[in-house]
């Protein structure tokens, strides 16, 4: 199989790391060579974060480049669209809809652009947008946004519901296991 | 067992596999999960030093006494080491040593963008380079090998994109060699006489390992289509076999230094278009130069940042996939100070003074972005109270009564505590900001010798900051909680004003420290604010303007509480400081 690509794009300190955790476990338990980059450092500390997911038969690169990417999950919309020159032509954007102002708004330098969403659709981009942060409150926790984006990208394999909730449990701990399972099922769902 | 695993941890557990006993690090991006990795296998002794310096002397003290053992360093790390590496390669070793070392091509994280490379070189040991975790795994333990085959240290290079990437690794079993001590003055004591007896010694190892490197399994020939031969290593490799696939031959360099010769030269003789990729400086292109081959390289290749797939494939003439973008600009996104960061109070006093701030390597380093903007000069570890010291014995009264450095607690340990001897020494009348958050903050929440504990999170030797810089010969020494700006604000004014050299402890721990209770978030109100963005001077990104009235994200704010104490009118409202 060629390798297939995924970005985890967001904020830094959003909780991607586990997101792609619970990929990499999934991907390599179907069978797939997987390729995991992340990131560290300075920009963890509320800067724009990206982490790459690949798979295939062989990976090599660790990284994916412009116009590769299957899938962009996004914890937040503006960081989709710093990202969209990643996406592949016939790529899918997953995205919460949660605004979050980088400092060159915050201090009036740069406009928060509007209409995003639709923006990214007219330049032909298929987008998924969802309000992610509040299904994970109605999951109990704002900090499982991560797990209803995983539910809301489980729409788009074929695999079973098994597998996902497989690599679930083996990477959230133990006493938070039911609420990250909620929030799944409510973003697959939504 | 097959496993997806961080590249850097695969090389811990290439160590554990390797029988290594013995770590001393100091942390640093992309370098510092390979020590913490590799601290949880309870047979390894693994401790943070103060250091690069340190760690290595202490990695090399203990393969003397005859442990395999292992440092490890972000390239500018190894600047601060170079010292002990150049003379260990005089010296060589008892048990095996290796030293890790990780590049930051692209400065992800990092104050610039060296090759290490040029190290190994200068110092005359040998380099290998992994350039996924399986190979950072087999790696590390060959590393080993060669170092006690050929009596050297050995460095293992990582990179941003190998150190930081996970892929599939096969785990094997520990097996602990150990070579006992033995007393050789001629090979361990360097004085020039039993050093003039090392240096050809040195050299001839460089012979031996350049025939190892001939026939090593870490040099491999990848033979496909002729027409172009592509001499590459590390992560670039991986850019090169995405791109190409079976399409060119490949020799793939897995020790960088000492270059085998023969190996090249068969390689050229069988390609048609010979190119070196290679990230950041031509070292492998210079060596191929040399031996007079016709080669490409950095006349299609940048030297500047890191690589990709698209960005190799351009360069060589292949097709890059279609992209898009919006039409309308994208705010960037830079890192910021953290939510109820204690160093903001601090910076914003210092700004409000029109302080000129020379800093140093940390978190706190983002003051000098807007709207702080109160940094002007960031240098290396250490640099900023060297710095002022001689800023201040040039410049005079003039400088001496507005110009501070700040530097972290951390790195107060690792290199400024001499720059602080130079100022008590040499007597000039400097104000220094030990900006104590009680954690090495940036790399991920390192322990240090202020902290009072170890790597292992156990109870520690404690240093006293205050104690310290009182012994050095400080009169003045006063410790303020940056969350209190009036405090910051008068410690600022009367140590720049006082006639003598002081030190100000600037001291809270890190907000994000798990033992650190939040206070509810603050709230504004409506009623009371006027919208004059008194609060947003700070750079808090918990606060921005919604309607022309201050709004506070509750799912950010701590409730320090800083904000408030710039609101005149009392609109923002929480429960800080009743605790």
């Amino acid at each position: 199989m060629k390798t297939k690509n995924i970005m985890i794009v967001g904020v830094g300190g959003q909780g991607s790391l586990l997101a792609s955790k619970m990929l990499g476990h999934l991907l390599l338990n179907q069978g797939y060579d997987v390729k995991v980059s992340e990131v560290h450092g300075m920009s963890q500390r509320g800067g724009s974060v990206v982490t790459y997911v690949r798979y295939g038969d062989s990976v090599a690169s660790p990284v994916i480049d412009l116009g590769e990417a299957d899938f962009i999950v996004s914890f937040e919309l503006l960081e989709a669209a710093r990202w969209l020159p990643y996406l592949k032509k016939d790529g899918q954007i997953v995205t919460n809809t949660q605004q979050i102002d980088p400092m060159p708004v915050i201090i009036g330098a740069a406009q928060y652009p509007e209409n995003l969403t639709e923006a990214m659709r007219e330049a032909g981009a298929k987008v998924d947008a969802l309000d992610c942060l509040s299904l994970a409150q109605e999951a109990g926790s704002a900090k499982a946004v991560n797990m209803v984006l995983m539910g809301r990208l489980s729409h788009y394999f074929d695999l079973p519901e098994e597998a996902w909730m497989q690599s679930l449990e083996a990477i959230v701990p133990k006493k938070f296991i039911e609420l990250n399972k909620k929030a799944f099922a409510l973003g697959k769902h939504a | 067992m097959r496993e997806l695993m961080l590249g850097n941890k695969a090389a811990a557990r290439g160590l554990y596999e390797a029988g290594c006993c013995f770590i001393s690090s100091y942390p640093g991006t992309p370098s510092t999960e390979i020590t913490e990795e590799a601290a949880k296998y309870d047979e390894i002794y693994c401790e943070w030093a103060p250091n690069e310096k340190v760690a290595m002397e202490a990695a090399f003290g203990a393969c003397l006494a005859g442990q395999r053992a292992f440092c490890g360093m972000k390239h500018v790390g190894l600047n601060v080491a170079a010292d002990p590496l150049y003379t260990m390669s005089y010296t060589g070793v008892n048990a095996g040593l290796v030293i890790g070392v990780a590049d930051d091509a692209g400065m992800h994280s990092s104050q610039n963008e060296q090759d290490s490379r040029h190290h190994a070189i200068a110092a005359k040991v040998p380099m290998l380079e992994p350039s996924d975790s399986a190979e950072a795994l087999y790696f590390a333990k060959k590393a080993y090998e060669i170092s006690e085959t050929f009596d050297t240290p050995v460095l293992l290079k990582m990179c941003t994109r190998v150190s930081h990437s996970q892929s599939v690794v096969e785990l094997g079993e520990r097996v602990v060699p150990v070579k006992p001590y033995e007393k050789n003055i001629a090979k361990y004591v360097m004085m020039p006489g039993n050093a003039k007896r090392r240096h050809p010694v040195v050299e001839a190892r460089t012979k031996a390992l350049t025939e190892y490197a001939e026939t090593c399994d870490l040099n491999r020939v990848e033979m496909g289509d002729t027409r172009m031969g592509i001499i590459t290593s590390s992560t670039s490799y991986q850019y090169v076999k995405e791109v190409f696939g079976e399409k060119v031959s490949i020799l793939k360099l897995g020790m960088v230094n000492p270059l085998p010769v023969k190996k090249i030269l068969d390689f050229a003789a069988s390609v048609e278009r010979l190119v070196v990729v290679e990230e950041l400086d031509p070292v492998i292109e210079n060596h191929c130069r040399a031996l007079g081959l016709e080669v490409s390289g950095k006349d299609v290749l940048p030297i500047c940042d890191e690589f990709s797939q698209n960005l190799i494939a351009k360069a060589l003439g292949e097709e890059v996939p279609e992209s898009r973008a919006l039409d309308v600009p994208i705010p960037v996104r830079p890192p910021v100070m953290c939510s109820g960061c204690p160093h903001r109070g601090l910076f914003y006093t210092l700004k409000k003074n029109k302080c000129t701030v020379l800093g140093d390597i940390g978190c706190y380093t983002l003051g000098a972005v807007a709207p702080l903007n109160a940094m002007e000069m960031t240098l290396c570890m250490g640099a900023s109270i060297s710095a002022l010291h001689g800023f201040n014995k040039a410049g005079g009264p003039e400088n001496e009564g507005k110009t501070v450095a700040v530097i972290g607690d951390s790195t107060f340990m690792h290199s400024g505590m001499t720059g602080l001897a130079n100022v008590a020494y040499n007597q000039s009348n400097s104000t220094v900001i030990i900006l104590d958050n009680s954690i090495t903050g940036m790399t991920g929440h390192q322990q240090n010798p202020t902290t009072g504990y170890n790597l292992k999170g156990d109870p520690a030797g404690k240093i006293d900051l205050e104690a310290l810089c009182r012994a050095m010969g400080f009169a003045r020494v006063r410790v303020v909680d940056p969350y209190d700006l009036a405090a910051c604000d008068k410690a600022v004014k009367e140590e720049l004003a006082a006639a003598e050299p002081s030190v100000i402890i600037s001291r809270r721990p890190c907000a994000l420290l798990k033992y650190v209770k939040h206070n509810p978030p603050f709230t504004v109100d409506p009623e009371k604010c006027v919208g004059c963005k008194a609060c947003m001077q700070i750079g808090c990104p918990s606060i921005s303007i919604k309607n022309g009235k201050a709004r506070v994200d509750e799912t950010l704010c701590v409730g320090c509480g800083v904000c408030s104490q710039l609101c005149r009118f009392g609109a923002l409202g929480g429960s800080c400081g009743k605790e």
